[in-house]
């Protein structure tokens, strides 16, 4: 029996019925999405509007300094037409795949031998590491030296030995400069691959190892048929990010060469940037840079299906 | 079938020598425990004869062979590791034909051979599957099929059951003893759990520090331990032991602890007038009642197991627990009186520690 005396003298509040917003206020996904909003409102006003901006650009005849009209396709036909786009697209195609391919191979090697005993181990790992913390202008001019076409300590040392007559024309070359650039994206880019892919190695369990050497498997069976296995998921990872990494580059190729000689070097990213901010068209260069989102998304779906948690993955439990 | 042979084994890492000269003989056939607590160098020794680290110093030999230089595929030994080591991502069957691919064995032969293990085993129903979806007493299994599909001269047990629950510990137990009495294989098995060496073992290998302590069959080095350390690492609960002056008093020797409580001896006891020694009885050599030599404990804690009851109480100053078959309501406080039984006392001289006899 509700006594209503009691009720009034412990301060109870006489019934009412509840609202939305009283269910509202306790709702903890409502609170959750609450506490999301600053991330979102980052993401979108960082990373969407400016991904959505230009966009829009590339479909307008935008110039620095002169609002642009809609002008629908018209920028990428303008493109199509563009043997510099075309030589920018095959550039950057060869810069990703050799440089990548070289990256993971190198990166791979590094990491089986740091995965080893070995004496100074730390140091060496660390030593490893110095191309990647370096800045990459910084690195960029270091290499721009090395490849300097009197100066050059490359040239320099070949010449000392006898092996050349005349320097080497490292960025003034077509095709010496597409080489060059790669090797330098490969110096700058190995690191990151033989670091990430160690860790990768150190999760493997050295009785996996262990139980390979007693059922007879030699060191070439032990790494196809328990490191290699073990190992993709992290290689995806890995190879997704080198990729984007790679394909987005700018930094390296500006540094070096502005994407000469006669446009030999010049990536999406740099021909966009040239055509958009030194140019001043802007619809062209975001035409450009909206070109290699088709690319990118190429990549991420590769990645995103040899991600995919295999089979051997799931269910259960490690206990 | 093979013996194992181990003579005058070292082995250092770096400057640390962690086995100090074992010499240790496991049968034709037979199963023996090498027993001893973390760090006692019995999973070093083991990986040593697997060929898993290599010899400072001294031979091992299989089967009359030295394998100090053979490498451990060709040692014809198979290992069931603690964690089980399976290859996550191998199918069971895969994981049991690993061995027999890497060797070339033709696929009807490894068929026959992978659904012979998995028959023994009952895994039959679970070779399509991920060692992921499997449970721990499975995983266990699978590690022991890959280790019977090569049909090894020795088998070399890891604490192969420190990673499951207390209950399917018991159950595996019993399936490795019958696996072993079913394929009288040489088994050389590493534990920390004396329960499972004294239930599975036809000869315990107890080792501390990297030395042996004592080796004999279970019963035997239960019965009679060599010294302190094996009597006390042996049993469980484990043994009591009191340090204590020999003394004579009217024609009968005793023990007088050094809080002036006389411990009882037979008439025959070894060692002399005045000699420190400990003295040993197991909980469940000490009797209710007051006869000859009765001890006065007072009762701390009771611990019914249901099976037995656990009683554990102060001697003067020294703990003491007793097991008895029989189930008594103590109230903590109480004093209760209880008799050693005499022909199953345990001397130890407390300098050495070694047995007297």
């Amino acid at each position: 029996m509700t006594d209503v005396a009691a009720d009034r003298r412990l301060g109870k509040r006489p019934a009412r019925d509840i609202t939305a917003w009283d269910r509202l206020k306790v709702n903890r996904n409502w609170l959750g999405a609450w506490y999301m909003v600053p991330a979102a409102a980052f993401l979108l006003l960082f990373l969407a509007y400016p991904l959505l901006l230009g966009v829009w650009l590339s479909f307008t005849d935008t110039r620095i300094g002169q609002a642009g009209e809609f002008v629908g396709l018209e920028n990428y036909e303008w493109l199509w037409e563009d043997s510099v786009f075309w030589m920018s697209v095959f550039n950057t195609l060869l810069y990703t795949g050799v440089a990548s391919i070289i990256k993971f191979a190198v990166g791979l090697y590094l990491a089986l031998l740091l995965n080893r005993h070995m004496p100074f181990k730390a140091i060496i790992r660390a030593v490893v590491l110095i191309p990647f913390i370096v800045p990459t202008v910084l690195s960029a001019i270091a290499f721009w030296w090395l490849y300097d076409s009197q100066f050059s300590i490359i040239s320099w040392t070949l010449r000392q030995l006898g092996l050349i007559a005349a320097n080497i024309n490292f960025l003034g070359d077509v095709w010496n400069a597409r080489w060059s650039t790669i090797f330098a994206n490969i110096w700058r880019g190995v690191p990151f691959v033989a670091i990430t892919l160690l860790a990768g190695l150190q999760t493997i369990s050295p009785s996996l190892y262990e139980a390979a050497t007693i059922d007879g498997a030699r060191s070439w069976q032990m790494f196809r048929h328990v490191t290699f296995p073990l190992l993709t998921p992290i290689i995806a990872v890995v190879m997704t990010f080198s990729v984007l990494f790679t394909f987005t580059d700018f930094q390296l190729i500006w540094v070096l060469t502005r994407g000469g000689p006669v446009n030999a070097t010049h990536l999406m990213a740099t021909l966009s940037y040239q055509r958009a901010i030194l140019g001043g068209y802007l619809g062209e260069g975001a035409a450009i840079a909206t070109a290699m989102i088709p690319f990118l998304l190429a990549a991420i779906m590769i990645s995103w299906f040899g991600l995919q948690r295999r089979k051997w993955q799931q269910g259960g439990s490690d206990g | 079938m093979a013996s194992v042979e181990v003579r005058k084994v070292h082995k250092r890492f770096g400057s640390v020598e962690v086995i100090h000269g074992i010499d240790a003989t496991i049968e034709d056939g037979s199963f023996v425990v090498l027993l001893g607590p973390s760090g006692c160098g019995k999973s070093t020794l083991l990986r040593m004869i697997a060929g898993l680290e290599e010899i400072t110093q001294g031979d091992i030999s299989i089967g009359g062979r030295v394998v100090n230089n053979v490498p451990p595929k060709d040692r014809d030994i198979a290992m069931v590791f603690q964690n089980y080591a399976l290859y996550p991502h191998m199918k069971v069957f895969d994981n049991m034909a690993f061995s027999l691919k890497l060797a070339k064995v033709d696929q009807a032969t490894i068929q026959e051979k992978v659904k012979r293990a998995a028959g023994i085993l009952n895994l039959g129903e679970y070779l399509d599957r991920y060692p992921r979806q499997l449970s721990g007493g499975q995983r266990q299994r699978v590690a022991m099929g890959r280790a019977i599909v090569r049909d090894p001269q020795v088998f070399l047990f890891d604490e192969p059951l420190s990673n499951l629950d207390a209950k399917l510990r018991v159950q595996m137990r019993t399936e490795i003893k019958a696996l072993h009495q079913r394929l009288t294989s040489t088994s050389i098995y590493v534990t920390h759990d004396q329960i499972e060496a004294m239930t599975m073992a036809d000869k315990i290998v107890v080792m501390r520090d990297g030395h042996i302590e004592q080796s004999g069959a279970p019963l035997q080095v239960y019965d009679k331990p060599n010294n302190l350390f094996v009597a006390g690492f042996i049993g469980s609960p484990a043994m009591n032991l009191l340090a204590g002056t020999l003394k004579s008093k009217s024609g009968a020797r005793r023990v007088e602890t050094d809080d002036g409580v006389a411990l009882p001896l037979p008439a025959n006891a070894p060692g002399s007038e005045g000699q420190r020694v400990v003295y040993g009885v197991r909980p469940d050599h000490l009797s209710m009642g007051n006869g000859a030599g009765g001890l006065d404990i007072e009762v701390s804690v009771i611990e019914p197991t249901g099976a037995e009851t656990l009683v554990v109480g102060r001697l003067g100053m020294a703990e003491v627990q007793a097991a008895f078959r029989d189930r008594f309501a103590f109230k903590p406080g109480q004093r209760v009186p209880m008799t050693p039984l005499l022909d199953k006392i345990h001397l130890f001289d407390a300098g050495s520690g070694q047995r007297l006899t």
